[in-house]
């Protein structure tokens, strides 16, 4: 069966004339706690009143990416955006289509927001409906698929992928394309694939809105993955904490299974791949490899030590390809448009785009995806409109538990794995969280590494000892009764525990500390030789402190 | 595969209302294989219908997966969403992922402790609302945000909170 047969069997009934207008609304996560829902039923009601039902399409699409102004709504033709827009609204809208638009409800679409990304992962997000598998299809959806099934050639894929330099997006930043010639070289016909969609690291929601808004890419991209390496079975690692995902990325398979997009001998060739779910339980640690295989095993998430990396000994002992969500995103876009496509893009080491979840002191907090080497400058003064409240910039964490906190004068410096490991940080998933002058580092730090020490998990002593007497360390700095040998017991601890922990948990977990320490120093000081915290967060009682 | 009432165990006993329950959890277990890979599927139903991690069920579930009853215990504990007390008729979830704590959270809990005497985990004495933390709820653009009964709430003012919960609370009184 070819994608064009599968096309006409979903499109029963071919519609005479194309709609005029289009009104999109965001129905991810975000918007949807705005009550974008009633909007969208709000708005599709008035279509059918004023009957226009012919003319206007109203339609629940994925994440639009400005969460701040939810909920957010896209009018085509004309790419107008209007925000925070309530049931009420609707008349007023409707009215308004093809003529000139309701100016209070207004979201500039030239505004830097829109104009400065580059979108791969999150291309067709917020326009098509991730409930529907013959939207995905209509906008060129499984044809990459199709097209590598049909060329037979595996090794090709590979080599495609590899030439890309597209690098794991799940924090570490390893070449998929070797990644998969090593499953793909691992003897044994049995082989698994994992999606790590195990979105831990606070502060970070990428994952989450791939899956809500466009669930079918990460089926495709793992298929691909599935055909280049050889395996026939697959699972999706999603967090319980992500209902909504959960529950689209069902709907996604099973409507691809039925397509015969999935399951048996796709498009009727002789390659079967299946896919199931298993949710993750909030373990912060599961976002390890070795320690996700373990629960999807059933069994506690502790990590092992590698080698056998899981490209050779992974899921029941078998060679196992894990990827992330977003690396999966990026596969279909490869195969389609070629690597020297993608290898255009980006920096000299670091291709494509990555995709960021801004938040925290910032105007415009939402997703957003630019190419690799945009500064940091353009993400937080431009795109994401600079510090509300005409506060001072003081630092932007990258990373979460495992990255650090890089300061200002750093802004200029092009975003991309080699430059962000340079001042002390990591690409990670790809929060991004930005802090004002209210924020006391000496406390993000202890934030931090009070997260390490309750996800920590017990299984080797660096890790479960040290994260608790940092944490100890620094609860007695922000409350003003440390000394300068506590300052010293710390860093001593922090190289300890980063250098003989098992895995990525433990060893990173000091970075949040090293990195305020490198840059922020003064406030450590401040806390401990003069009791008080510059920023005034931290309740240091007078009493207590002695002066060492 | 043998299930626990084939071989007789412990399930004589159950009422109507139990025996629906455990259908589920049966279901989820066959549905995995009845093997003990399921266990973290398993749980996840068995909090699903019951609110929380009963420990007769749990004794049951050790017995038909054939998984130590340790090793269930051990899962079950390491697991945060997983929980061994039954939660109150109403739930608050304070999200305190790294944007959020940035945004407050920490405020809107301890205006929680002080109007309702609770902390994060505890539920108050009339078993109307529990309140709890979650690690990040991906919100994190709607900071600081809560979850209550289910329901996503962004850019929660500390002081709006009391009254929020107010509001949830009293309804069905």
């Amino acid at each position: 069966m070819t994608l064009d047969e599968i096309r006409k069997n979903l499109y029963t009934e071919e519609k005479e004339k194309p709609f005029l207008h289009h009104i999109y609304i965001c129905v991810a996560a975000g918007c949807l706690s705005f009550h974008s829902d009633k909007v969208l039923k709000a708005l599709a009601a008035e279509v059918e009143k004023q009957g226009l039902s012919e003319e206007v399409e109203v339609k629940g699409v994925g994440c639009l990416g400005l969460c701040t102004e939810a909920p957010l709504i896209l009018i085509e033709p004309g790419t107008i955006y209007y925000r925070a827009v309530q049931p009420e609204d609707a008349p007023e809208i409707i009215a308004a289509l093809g003529k000139k638009p309701v100016a209070r409800l207004l979201s500039p679409s030239d505004q830097p927001f829109f104009a400065m990304q580059k979108k791969i992962v999150l291309e067709n997000s917020g326009l098509i409906d991730p409930e529907k598998i013959e939207d995905y299809i209509s906008v060129g959806g499984y044809s990459a698929l199709f097209n590598v099934i049909s060329s037979g050639n595996s090794a090709e894929v590979i080599e495609t992928i590899s030439k890309s330099g597209l690098k794991g997006r799940g924090g570490a930043g390893y070449p998929t394309g070797l990644k998969w010639s090593t499953v793909a070289k691992a003897p044994g016909n049995e082989k698994y694939l994992i999606c790590n969609a195990d979105e831990g690291d606070p502060g970070a929601f990428m994952d989450r809105s791939v899956l809500e808004s466009n669930p079918h890419k990460i089926l495709e991209g793992m298929a691909i993955a599935a055909y280049a390496v050889g395996a026939k079975h697959g699972y999706i690692y999603v967090r319980a904490e992500y209902p909504l995902a959960v529950k689209r990325l069902r709907t996604a398979i099973k409507q691809a299974e039925n397509s015969g997009i999935l399951g048996n001998r796709i498009f009727g060739t002789n390659f079967s791949f299946t896919l199931d779910i298993r949710l993750g339980a909030g373990a912060f640690v599961c976002g390890e490899e070795t320690a996700l295989i373990a629960s999807i095993e059933g069994k506690r998430g502790s990590p092992r030590s590698r080698p056998p990396y899981p490209a050779e000994s992974g899921l029941w002992g078998k060679p196992t390809l894990i990827n992330n969500v977003e690396t999966f995103a990026n596969i279909s876009a490869i195969m389609q448009n070629g690597w020297e496509w993608f290898a255009s893009i980006g920096t000299e080491k670091s291709k494509g785009t990555k995709v960021f979840a801004l938040a925290g002191r910032v105007r415009n907090t939402g997703l957003i995806e630019v190419p690799m080497g945009t500064t940091l400058r353009a993400i937080i003064f431009d795109i994401g409109g600079g510090i509300p409240d005409d506060r001072k910039f003081k630092a932007v964490q990258t990373g979460g538990p495992s990255g650090g906190c890089i300061p200002e004068q750093y802004l200029d410096m092009q975003v991309d794995y080699e430059s962000l490991a340079k001042v002390g940080s990591i690409m990670g998933s790809g929060g991004m969280i930005v802090m004002d002058e209210t924020s006391c580092m000496v406390d993000v730090a202890k934030f931090f590494m009070e997260f390490c020490m309750t996800e920590s998990c017990g299984k080797c002593v660096p890790c479960r000892v040290g994260t608790v007497q940092m944490h100890a360390l620094l609860e007695k700095i922000t409350s003003g009764s440390a000394s300068m040998e506590d300052l010293e017991k710390l860093e001593e601890l922090c190289d300890l525990v980063k250098n003989t922990s098992l895995c990525g948990l433990g060893q990173t977990s000091p970075n949040p500390v090293l990195s305020t320490l490198r840059y922020f120093r003064h406030e450590y000081l401040a806390h401990i030789q003069e009791k008080r915290c510059p920023a005034g967060v931290c309740k240091i009682s007078q009493k207590k402190g002695v002066h060492p | 595969m043998l299930t626990a009432e084939k071989r007789g165990e412990t399930v004589a006993e159950v009422k109507p209302q139990e025996d629906i329950r455990w259908k589920k959890i049966e279901g989820a277990m066959r549905k995995h294989g009845n093997t003990s890979d399921a266990l973290i599927e398993t749980l996840h139903t068995v909090q699903d219908v019951y609110g929380y991690l009963d420990e007769k069920v749990l004794h049951k579930v050790a017995v038909a997966l054939r998984v130590p009853l340790s090793s269930v215990y051990g899962v079950a504990t390491f697991y945060h969403i997983f929980t061994l007390k039954p939660k109150g008729l109403h739930t608050c979830v304070v999200c305190m992922g790294t944007a959020c704590y940035i945004k407050g959270a920490q405020a809107v809990l301890d205006l929680i402790e002080k109007e309702y005497g609770i902390k994060p985990g505890e539920t108050t004495e009339d078993g109307k609302l529990s309140v709890l933390t979650a690690r990040c709820l991906g919100s994190c653009s709607l900071a600081p945000a809560v979850v209550i009964d289910g329901e996503i709430i962004g850019k929660m003012a500390p002081e709006k909170i009391f009254e929020k919960l107010q509001g949830v609370v009293n309804h069905d009184s």
